[in-house]
Order: C-alpha cells, then structure tokens, then sequence
C-alpha cells in the first residue's frame, strides 16, 4: 500500500497552502492543514503504526474516526505525554510528536512479536487455565508487561482541564444532515438549543464529501447559527445520565494555541437538557477472513473518507470485500476518484446491484481466503464463499477494504435505557422506538436515506420542541446486507477485535465451553473490552455467537453500552479539584504565627495543624515530649480552633440534647458543663465532646475537631426527621469562634497576668463550667475543662481575635516558662490520663460500656439516640471488648498500636488490640491504652502483645497513669 | 445525576444532596422485643419501583425532605415534608 495524495476537489478537509511538520517514531514528516495524524501519515506511505496487544502482530490504520482500534499513538513527549490516542482523531499541528504503543525496540522489529508464534498457546482465558500452579501473582507482572498498549508520562500533567455546565431544551448530538436538520426544526420551533459535534466543523458525512451536497449541509449550518443554535465542535458526547444529563468533552487542539505546558486542553460540559436527539450516525461492520488485521486491510467507507475529506488515496490496486451493498458505493465514489479498483469480491449470490456499476469486476458469492503480506498487503486470494463454484485466484493488491454493512451508533440510545431490535435484511440492531428522554434520528436510528432522515429529524426536532411525542423513524435505507462474516473452514486468525486480539476460533472456543451469554462472552474473550469498546467488533462478536450456538442474532442480544462512549482523559473528569484543590485544607487563623514559633505541621483530618514546635536539631517526638512535659511542670498553649463548635437554641433545647447524648444535660445549671457522648441508633459512639448551659434555652456544645461534621449532621436528622415536634436550632459556629486553651500548674496565673477577669480563678470558677465575659471589649467563653488532667481553660473567641491573643499571651510566655504545643504532646497528654480519643481507642464496634459509661446510662430516663440498643444480648455480653490501661512489664518496650493481645502468637483468636501508645515523660516509661476481652475485670493480669513476630509482656493496670485522684483539677 | 427537585430551593444536582434511605419508619419504644428493634435498625424493603425516601439538600438549605422515587427509572413523582403523611 502506497498511500499517495488525490488532486483537488478532493481533500476538503485541507489547506493545501500550510504544509505543517511533525514527527512520528523519531522520523519527521509533513501534512496539510486540516489533516489527521492517520490521514498525515497514510499520504506519507506510512502502513505500520503499532502492534498489537496480546499478540504485537503489526497493525496499521484501520478506521477514519472514533471506532479506530489499531491506529493507537502516544501523543506529545515530556509530562505532556498522552498514550493511546486514536491517530485517526489528532488534528496535527507543526511541532507534534507521536509515536508507536506497545513495541520495543521498534515498531518495526518487535521482540514480543515471538508471542504470535506461540499463539495457538494463547487462546481466550488462557491465562485462567495456563496460570493456576503456583498462582496467578507469580505470572501477572510479565505478562502485563508484555500486554498493554501505550505509556502514560507518569508526571505531573501540567495542562489545564475545565468544567461547565449548561442548560439547553433541545440538545443534539451530531451534526450531519440529520442533527442539524433536528437543530433547526427545534430552533425555529423556539426551543433553547444546542448542537455538539465532535468533528471539526458540523456537515457530518455530506460535509466532507466533494459534491453537491456540501452547500445543502453548509446551508443548514448557516440558518443554525441564525437562528442562535449553541454549536459545540470538537465536543463528543461521551454519557448520557439520570434526568438527562449529557456529558461531553470539548478538545482544544494545540494548534489553536500554543503548545505551551498549562495550555487549557480539556473542557468537560454537563448539560442538563429537556430533551436530548442523538444524530451519531452508524459505523462500518468489517469483513472476517484470514490476517485480516494486516496494514493494508482498513474499513471500505473509511478509505472513501479519506480520499475524500483529506486528498489520500490509501492504496493503489484495491480489492473490496463486501456482503452488503454498502460496498458497491466505495467502488463507485473510489473509481471516480481516480483510484483503480482490481475487483468487488461479494459473499452474496449475485444480484441486480452489479448492474450499476459498468467496468468493475465483481466476484459475487465469493470471499477472501488468505491475505499476502505482513507488515503490508500485497495481494489476496479468493476462493468460493460456500466452498464450490469458483476456483481459487490469487488477485494483487495494496489495499484490501472490508465492506460488512452498518452498525448504527446506538450507544446513548442504550444509556438511556432504550432497547434494541435485529433488522434481518440490512443486518443491524436499530433502536426499539425512543426513550422518555431521548430520541434518535438519522442512521443510528437506522434511517439511512438521506431524505427521509432530514426529514425525521425536522418533525423530532419541531415535537420535542413543543413538547411533544417524537415521531417513529422511518428505518430503512441501508441496501440489504448479510449476517454472516466469517469464513468457515480456512487456515490463519480471522480477527474479530483487533485491538484485543480476539480471532474467530476464541469465539467458538468461548461457545464450546457454553460461555452462551453475550456477557461471559464479552469477559471470557475480552472482545470488546479495548479502549475502542468494540465499536467495531461487538456486532460480528454477537453474530458469530449466534452462529456458534444455533441462534439469531436478535436472540443474542448486545451487551450493554456503558458510558463513556470513548476514552475520556482522568483529567478531563477531574478538572481543577487536584492539588490544594483536591481536598481543601481548613487552617487556623493564626498559621502565620504558629509557623514563625517553628510549628511542624500535619494535616489531622481536613485541618493543618501545628503536629510539634521543634527546635533546631529537635526530632519531632523529641518535641512532644519536651512540650508534654513543660505542660505538667508550667504552662502551655495550643490552639485549639478547630474544635467543633455548635450552639443549640430553642425552648427544647434540653429536652432535646438529653435525646441526642448519652449524659442528662437538661438537670445541668447555667454555666456548668459536662461531658457527652453521641451514640448512634447502633449505639455505637460516634464523637464526644463537652455540653455547657449558656441560658435556660441555650447551650454550647463542642465536639471533636474531626466529629463536628458527622455531628451536626446527626442533630439535623434527628431533629428534623424524628423529633420533628421540638422547637430547636442547631447553629454550627466552629469558624466564628477561635479557641485558645492554656493549661498547666501556672495556667490561670499566666491568663491573670495577661488582665483576664479574676473571676476566672480556680478558687472562683469551678472545673467544668463556661463563663462569658470580656477582654478588652473582646467577648469571651471560657470554659474550665482539661484534656491534659491540668488545670485548663478554653478561651473560645472570636476567630479574628485569636491571633491578637495569642501575641499578648506569647509575650508573658518566657515569665512562666510557658511554650506552644501541639497535637503530639496533646495525645500523649491525653494518653497519661487514659482520656480516650474517639475513632483512635474506639471504632465502629464500641459501644458507651465498652469504655466505662455503662452506669450513666441506667440513670437517664430518655430514649436517647442508640439507647435501645444497648440493652440487646450482644450489647451487655460480659465478653466484649473493654478500655484498659495497659504497661509494658520491663518498663521499657512502647507497645505497638494495633498490635494484638492475644496468648498465643497469630494466627489465632485474639483478646483485644493496643489502640493508643506513648513515652510518658512524666513517668519515664512507656504507656498505653487498648481495647480487651472483659478488660474491666482483669486489673493485675498479665497479657501477651505480639507485634510483627515479636512477644511483649504487659500487664493490665489502673487508669489513669498520671494524678489518678484528680487533685491537679481542682 | 439525578435532578432532585429541592422542595426549598428548586431542581438541583444530585451531588448537593445526600440520601438518608427509607423514609416513614416508625422509631420503637424502649420496650420493644429485640426482634422488633433489628427489624427497625436493620432491615429494609428493596422494591423495584416507587420507594420513599428522605433527602437532605445538604449543599444548600440542609433541609430533609421526603421523596417518592422509581428505582428503576429514577423518575421522582413527588417531594413532600417530613411531616407530611405517607402519599396515597
């Protein structure tokens, strides 16, 4: 096949005035304007593009648009390298670079090619049969190497991807002479309408085509755009989703702008349309006979495009393969474009079509036995169809076109839930009426004379404009075309997808081991599971099936069609949320000044937050200890801001939080606070946190820092969907109120200092109680708690006062010898008072019991939120897992988080796990926390922890490990 | 992506709101029998057809409200309140 370029009018598609440059494997070749890479390539004389996935048998160009199975490139080079782009749908610009997928060295000498040698070894499944003994893993990496396709640059895509959505009444999806006749009815009709084509320019089929009927589609395009049709090109509709949301990707070609890193490359549009028409036209159905993958061997209408469209003539002697009339066309439209057309080989009797075309030589009820030629055709032979009759001839030829018949492009007809019905005589599945959203006009409706089709698609457009019901496509127009397309009983694969490489013989082996649904078939063969989704192959896959196994191919059926249509880009999907915008980090107010103290910070949950302030030289738990430590001896800070933060509000404000926690708030004073755990209906704990009174209808009520959503949330529900007859308001205020907490021996001696009310004073203000007042004019909510076990106050304030306060703390710091910390000494602080963290010492199993508030619950009288629960038989079984504090034996070994209690090593049935675990500085060893089996009741006992294949001895001990009266509270 | 016509704020995407599962169930008293309260905590009706079910426009009014959705072709028939009675 030498692939040379036609004289003008064709190649409509060009610009023959800018001859452009680009670079394929290394080598640099030039097109027009207006040209594909596969069009580029196949007028350069360029037959071998790639090689084949299982099998790397040499492949060339096979289609001329979206069905492209073979034609697969890497795009671009550096970070902005795109695999397996379909060349047949890269517009070259000057400066692209592409190259060859899935060979190595070259595409020309593939090693892995020895694969196809060992063929017969490597039949569908065969990695299910051939690889049981020692297991599956021991195999996958080397033959994952060897299959695939193209490599993704596996850096960071530096280009732009963009998201929009858009409402419309009418949408159409097309723009041939079917769509834009449905555009405009719908437009004149008055309806808000857009037009998505994923060419170009609209036109479709017509539009390329050097004749008259180029001003018709020109026409109808010009009256679109007058009439205020929204057209989208480059924009390939790819879903069609619940209540008739279409998806579709808008390429920005490099070309229209400079190929810079950052350029914007991808828009996805969402738009949710009233009515959506699917004009996506029909593809070709190929031929099966021997090495019909070679280059060389390429869709019948494809060939005619690109003569067409682009100026190529892919071959110089062609032979056509045909079982459908659709064929006898390509000659005619061929030989009028000056190509030499050696013979129509027709699997069908003979007929009166022939008639039409004077000069060709047509070979009817015949078929092609064998292709001459590897990495390109040089000739084929044709042997009688039905095995008599006709004697085998050898025909030269650089160009074998396979005319099968039509598939209608049924793809978002099926999304949208439409069925599908076998047409006998043309030998395709058309769509069964419309669905309630969508409607479909044109060939992937199944109406392919022309006129009928403009004229559909006028009364659909006008109908679904006004709301109407769509009229019934009038099917028809396709010529007659058989089923059938394999050759029986000859020698070499007959490819039925040639991207998997999945022969004729995988079918029927697939049938033979009663793999019958056309599901099994898909999965066990892998046909159709290409980045092309079979658009070539699914409809002969389906017909051979029914061949194999004595049915009609309507009996069969089709597999389902799932969105995407095509490949779409993970960036494409993604747009901007990656980076910072992947997950929005919240972060304090203050980060500026924490950051200048030498803060490390971690992100804990969606917040960033200072973990430790080393100092130079210091490790990180270096740091914790030091700032743990100075908290028991002095006084330390921590910013406490993103604790949850809720004000409750309503006269049944106390009903209603007696309702939602486990403790009884409704009997608490103004200003006194307690502690609350929120269960769900499970009973399970979902967060804590401390409840204070604020007035007789109004209540403060912090949660954890990562519970605050589920929290809130929670409350909403129970509030609006259960307890619908209280009047409360739930008001989340985490980001209105900053939160400062200073805790240790010289905390209120420092807050003193800095001019805070003495009222505030332990002497006057009680453990666990708020108080509001003010400094400076600033409002304050200071509640006495502690989650260090030191005396402690959490100064809530205005957010945007924080920082202030903070400075004006910071400044006094050095007299009482006081220091930020962070997360790290909280935890360990925590930790040393056997406080738990809920989500780190419990999990989706724990229930209030479980960590010593089973006696709260038998003195509450309502039915809170999980309370039924806890009285189930498994809820009170004495063998659950229970909170315990937990000691190495030798004093010096830090248990392991997670690490397993059990008494003898795993595998085995464990007793329980180590949930929390730290150096306590205050008492100079290790110390923990876990969950075990009655832990309650086995003070004193010694148990086992094992941990990567090591055994610790500890011993279950008292909690809590520091100041177990509670004197420091006081 | 489902259209859900927010009873508050209108027809809205499906990613602004969370769906909360079955509505109208009948929360039991303490005294209950165990069976009586799995049967509430766990075990839901499937049907293949028009199911009620509470939403939340959580990326809008936060309001729940009640639906009356076809799982099979997702059409939602009706929106209501979550005081409003079982639909006829």
């Amino acid at each position: 096949m030498t692939g040379r370029r036609l004289q003008e009018p064709l190649g409509t598609r060009l610009d023959r005035a800018r001859r452009i440059g680009f670079e394929f494997n290394g080598r640099p070749l030039s097109g027009f304007a207006g040209d594909t890479l596969a069009s580029a390539l196949l007028a350069n004389g360029v037959q071998l593009v790639g090689r084949s996935f299982k099998l790397h048998r040499p492949r060339g160009i096979f289609s001329c648009g979206v069905e492209e199975p073979t034609g697969l490139v890497d795009v671009g080079a550096g970070a902005q390298r795109t695999p397996n782009t379909r060349a047949t749908l890269v517009e070259i610009h000057e400066g692209l670079i592409a190259s060859s997928v899935n060979c190595w060295p070259s595409v020309g000498f593939d090693l892995a090619a020895l694969n196809n040698g060992f063929s017969a070894l490597l039949p569908a499944g065969f990695y299910y049969k051939t690889f049981k003994w020692p297991g599956w893993r021991v195999f996958e990496p080397s033959i994952r190497r060897l299959a695939g396709l193209g490599r993704a640059s596996g850096e960071r895509d530096p280009d732009r991807y963009e998201e929009l959505s858009a409402a419309a009444e009418v949408a159409v999806i097309g723009a041939g002479i079917a769509g834009l006749s449905a555009a405009v009815a719908a437009a004149e009709a008055g309806a808000a309408t857009v037009l998505l084509t994923s060419s170009a320019a609209p036109g479709g089929s017509l539009g390329w085509r050097a004749g008259p009927d180029r001003q018709r589609v020109a026409d109808l395009a010009a009256r679109a755009a007058a009439l205020g049709v929204k057209l989208l090109t480059r924009t390939m509709a790819f879903g069609i989703y619940d209540h008739n949301l279409l998806c579709a990707a808008e390429s920005l070609p490099a070309g229209t702008q400079a190929a810079s890193a950052g350029r914007l490359r991808e828009r996805l549009w969402k738009i949710r349309a009233r009515a959506v028409i699917a004009a996506t036209g029909a593809f070709e159905r190929p031929m099966l006979f021997p090495d019909n993958d070679r280059p060389g061997v390429m869709l019948a209408a494809a060939a005619d495009k690109y003569a067409q469209a682009y100026g190529v003539a892919c071959g110089g002697r062609v032979v056509i393969a045909a079982n459908s009339d659709s064929g006898y066309a390509v000659a005619a439209s061929l030989r009028a474009a000056g190509i030499d057309v050696a013979a129509l080989i027709d699997r069908r009797p003979p007929s009166d079509i022939a008639a039409s075309q004077p000069g060709l030589r047509i070979i009817t009820g015949a078929a092609i036995s064998r292709v001459f030629g590897r990495r390109s055709v040089r000739g084929c032979t044709i042997v009688a169809a039905d095995g008599q009759g006709i004697r085998p001839e050898r025909i030269d030829c650089d160009l074998i076109l396979s005319a099968g018949g039509h598939a209608p492009a049924v793809h978002l007809h099926t999304q949208a839930g439409g069925r599908l019905r076998w047409v006998d005589d043309c030998a395709m599945f058309v769509p069964e009426g419309h669905t309630p959203g969508l409607a479909s006009a044109g060939a992937c409706a199944g109406v392919f004379a022309m006129e009928d089709a403009a004229g559909h698609a006028t009364e659909l457009g006008r109908a679904l404009a006004r709301g109407q019901a769509a009229p019934a496509a009038p099917v028809g127009g396709a010529g007659r075309s058989l089923a059938a397309a394999y050759m029986p009983n000859v020698r070499g694969k007959q490819f039925v997808d040639l991207q998997n490489d999945v022969a004729v013989s995988d079918v029927g082996l697939a049938a033979q081991e009663n793999f019958r649904s056309v599901e099994h078939l898909k999965r066990y063969t892998t046909t159709g599971m290409g980045t092309d989704q079979g658009k070539t192959s699914n409809v002969n896959a389906l017909v051979l099936m029914g061949e194999f196994t004595g049915r009609h191919p309507g009996q069969v059926g089709t597999t389902r069609f799932r969105p995407p249509f095509a490949p779409t880009s993970v960036g494409l999907l993604v747009g901007r949320r990656v980076g910072e915008l992947y997950r929005p980090l919240k972060r304090l107010s203050a980060e500026d000044w924490h950051a200048a103290r030498g803060a490390l910070f971690e992100n804990f949950g969606n917040w960033r937050r200072p973990a430790a302030y080393p100092l130079a030289g210091e490790s990180l738990d270096a740091a914790a200890q030091r700032e743990a430590a100075a908290v028991r001896r002095t006084a330390g800070l921590l910013d406490g801001s993103p604790l949850g933060k809720l004000e409750i509000f309503g006269p049944d404000a106390a009903e209603f939080l007696d309702l939602m926690y486990v403790g009884t708030l409704s009997n608490m004073r103004i200003g006194q606070a307690r502690y609350g755990l929120l269960l769900n209906e499970h009973g399970v704990v979902m967060d804590d946190g401390i409840v204070a009174r604020l007035g007789a209808q109004r209540f403060w009520v912090n949660t954890t820092s990562a519970g605050i959503e589920r929290s809130s949330a929670a409350f909403e529900e129970w509030l609006q969907c259960e307890f619908t007859s209280l009047k409360v308001l739930v008001t989340p205020v985490t980001s209105r109120w900053g939160n400062l907490t200073v805790a240790g021996p010289e905390a209120w001696n420092w807050l003193a200092a800095a001019g805070f009310d003495p009222a505030l004073a332990p002497q006057r203000m009680a453990h666990m109680t708020m108080q509001e007042c003010e400094l400076d004019g600033v409002e304050l909510r200071v509640l006495r708690a502690s989650f260090s076990g030191e005396l402690g106050y959490e100064i809530n304030l205005p957010d945007a006062a924080s920082h202030a306060l903070i400075e004006r703390l910071w400044a006094l710091a050095p007299r009482f010898g006081a220091v930020p910390y962070g997360i790290e000494a909280l935890e360990i602080l925590r930790t040393e008072k056997g406080y738990i963290h809920v989500g780190t010492d419990t999990d989706g199993t724990t229930l209030p019991g479980d960590i010593g508030f089973g006696r709260a619950i038998e003195r509450k009288a309502a039915n809170f939120v999980g309370r039924r629960s806890l009285l189930t038989p498994a809820a009170r079984d004495p063998g659950r897992l229970q909170l315990v504090a937990l000691l190495p034996t030798d004093r010096r070994t830090r248990l392991p988080v997670g690490a397993q209690i059990a008494a003898r090593p795993p595998p085995t049935l464990t007793e329980g796990h180590v949930t929390s675990s730290y150096h306590s500085p205050e008492l100079g060893m290790p110390v923990a926390l876990g969950m075990l089996a009655r832990g309650s009741q086995r003070l004193g006992e010694r148990v086992r922890v094992h941990h990567l294949g090591s055994r610790i001895e500890a011993e279950v001990v008292k909690a809590p490990f520091v100041d177990p009266a509670g004197e420091r509270l006081k | 992506m489902m259209h859900i016509p927010c009873p508050w704020c209108g027809a809205r995407d499906e990613n602004e709101f969370v769906c909360g599962g079955t509505s109208h169930l009948q929360r039991p008293a303490l005294d209950v029998s165990d069976e009586v309260w799995g049967a509430y905590l766990f075990f839901r009706d499937n049907p293949k057809g028009v199911h009620l079910e509470r939403w939340r426009h959580v990326h809008g009014c936060g309001q729940w409200f009640n639906a009356a959705r076809n799982t099979l072709t997702h059409e939602i028939l009706s929106v209501y309140r979550m005081t409003d009675p079982v639909p006829q």
